[in-house]
């Protein structure tokens, strides 16, 4: 356990590492590419802590980071920066007020009903902005002037110069991620972890489980609502695709892909996801054939899961159990 | 007996599903220091009447009383942090965790602090104190690193009791401990229950007639949802209509 531990913990630091120093030698589409995946891995993380930690399985986390990531347009006037210390928190409380009242209704049904619950109300987020005049259509909304990253008037970084916004995107991931480790290790995650394992016995020894459900799925809506806010600044451009089922689901493959049960697997989960789209929509490796870049990432993808039910953050530990068969049975051939 | 030492009670407890009377106007009171037991065939109503004094169903009619409150309406987390545990006939556990971690879990219910996202659950002293007495009173202190999963059905008899102990309840409603048990595991839960009967009130639903008679200090007969007889085991063993209804050929 205690090596486990440190294994996690050297991982964990060559990661943010490597992380770190990759605009270093990255060009101006790397840089792009890895942080838009940083922010899904947030957006990951969020959905992980619902699916992975508490068991509920929500096809509805694409509205939080849509309405995150509108708020942050829509808060920002025309022609001047407004600050991201305003906007952000805006953008999170949006999200979570949305996802308070999603989950009050949702979490009074269960399984499959809750999958479709969750699908229904991101539908009608979704359509809230594709068809009313507060999102503006199909064709969405440009954010003019990025917010400013100023406390008290002083300049802490220019978010319009991606190099810097790759570290501010870098830092929120890093911290949403301790935060997370932090939770689940404290009473409200181990409740969690109780309530995804035996709801019953939860209840039986004196837990109300539904408010630890509604809280774990509000601090879902928030976390995705931050990614979304990110989302917005990074691209200046938002459209209701950004609501959209096709995103909702893309992040639990995400986290399927992963490793359900590791908050490292959404992490991976996300860079998995986005390399492969990447690598198969390439021409350069798949001539016309990437227009169906669509049908390789899918194959793969059911590959994958097939072949690592723990995803790929459970590779190492699949690896030693492997190894320690393959010693036990040298070991008896030997005697 | 002083009144004071009833920790609960049911009166007139009905449960009714579509046109079937499960539950059928039951009244009965748990006393400190004794197991009342709940006999009767499969379908007689005992699991439902567990279920409607822990507050899983809801009753049709009648009212229950934890330590002299109303609880009737309160849900099921409430009842057991005012003081009530419970078993189930399906052993209900987590089985991934280790048999520590069942405890300190039931343990952390009584001192919860959801908000508090910055303190570790396992730095707890109330959890872990709790939990490792409860896992040594039902006899898997040596087990504590196992995962659960991977005790015998026993031992996961006995965890399930050690979790009902680890929250600290004063009333015990175990459903049918003994199913399923070797007779040795049996002997080792009828003396940690007769250890418990000091200090709480204990609601026995048991088919293995032996241990029932050899352990309960008042034994109520149900009969489709009703009650037949409620009594000491020696007058409920002599009750004709008992031994009619259900007895039959023991003794």
């Amino acid at each position: 356990m205690a090596t486990g531990n440190a294994r996690n913990a050297v991982a964990l630091a060559v990661a943010l590492l490597a992380l770190a120093l990759f605009p270093f030698v990255a060009g101006k589409f790397g840089i792009d590419l890895v942080t838009k995946i940083m922010i899904y891995a947030i957006f990951a993380l969020s959905l992980e802590l619902l699916v992975g930690q508490t068991g509920l399985v929500c096809f509805g986390q694409a509205a939080f980071f849509g309405i995150g990531a509108y708020v942050v347009v829509l808060m920002s006037p025309q022609y001047e920066a407004v600050s991201i210390f305003w906007l952000a928190p805006l953008a999170v409380l949006f999200a979570a007020l949305y996802a308070l009242f999603v989950g009050a209704l949702s979490l009074r049904t269960r399984g499959i009903y809750f999958i479709m619950v969750t699908l229904a109300f991101a539908q009608m987020a979704y359509y809230v902005f594709h068809d009313t005049p507060l999102g503006r259509g199909t064709d969405g909304i440009y954010l003019y002037v990025k917010p400013a990253a100023e406390l008290f008037g002083v300049a802490l970084v220019n978010l319009d110069k991606p190099v810097s916004f790759y570290y501010v995107v870098l830092g929120a991931a890093a911290l949403t991620f301790a935060f997370l480790a932090v939770l689940l290790r404290s009473r409200f995650g181990r409740a969690l972890a109780g309530i995804k394992a035996n709801e019953q016995r939860m209840r039986a020894a004196g837990f109300s489980t539904y408010a630890y459900k509604l809280a774990a799925f509000t601090l879902s809506g928030a976390i995705a609502g931050f990614a979304g806010a990110l989302f917005a600044v990074k691209d200046g451009f938002v459209n209701p695709e950004l609501l959209a089922w096709h995103l909702s689901g893309s992040v639990l493959v995400m986290i399927i892909l992963g490793g359900l049960g590791r908050l490292s697997g959404a992490v991976i989960g996300a860079f998995a996801y986005a390399l492969l789209q990447e690598f198969f929509q390439s021409s350069a490796i798949f001539g016309v054939f990437s227009k169906h870049w669509l049908l390789g990432l899918g194959l793969t993808i059911i590959a994958m899961v097939a072949l690592l039910p723990e995803g790929l953050a459970g590779l190492p530990a699949e690896w030693q159990r492997r190894m320690a068969r393959k010693s036990a049975r040298t070991e008896r051939a030997g005697v | 007996m002083p009144a004071s030492d009833v920790l609960m009670r049911g009166e007139r407890l009905t449960r009714r599903w579509g046109g079937l009377t499960a539950v059928d106007e039951v009244s009965l009171a748990l006393e400190r220091g004794s197991v009342h037991a709940v006999i009767g065939t499969n379908g007689a109503g005992k699991s439902t009447l567990i279920n409607l004094l822990s507050g899983e169903i809801p009753p049709s009619s009648g009212r229950v009383e934890l330590k002299g409150q109303d609880v009737t309406g309160w849900t099921q987390p409430a009842r057991a942090r005012a003081g009530l545990g419970r078993s189930y006939q399906r052993t209900t556990i987590f089985p991934q965790f280790t048999v520590f971690e069942n405890c300190r879990l039931a343990a952390q219910a009584r001192r919860q602090r959801p908000w508090a996202w910055w303190e570790r659950a396992d730095r707890c002293a109330m959890a872990t104190d709790s939990a490792r007495r409860a896992a040594g009173k039902a006899g898997l202190a040596a087990e504590s690193d196992r995962p659960a999963g991977l005790l015998s059905h026993g031992g996961k008899r006995q965890l399930e009791i050690a979790m009902c102990l680890a929250s600290d309840p004063e009333v015990l409603l175990l459903d049918e401990p003994l199913a399923g048990m070797g007779a040795e595991e049996t002997d080792r839960m009828l003396d940690l229950l007769a250890e418990l009967r000091e200090g709480h009130a204990i609601l026995l639903v048991e088919h293995d007639m032996d241990a029932v008679f050899r352990i309960a200090d008042r034994i109520t007969v149900m009969v489709n949802g009703a009650v037949i007889a409620s009594d000491v085991p020696g007058a409920v063993r002599a009750n004709a209509e008992v031994q009619a209804a259900y007895l039959g050929g023991h003794q």
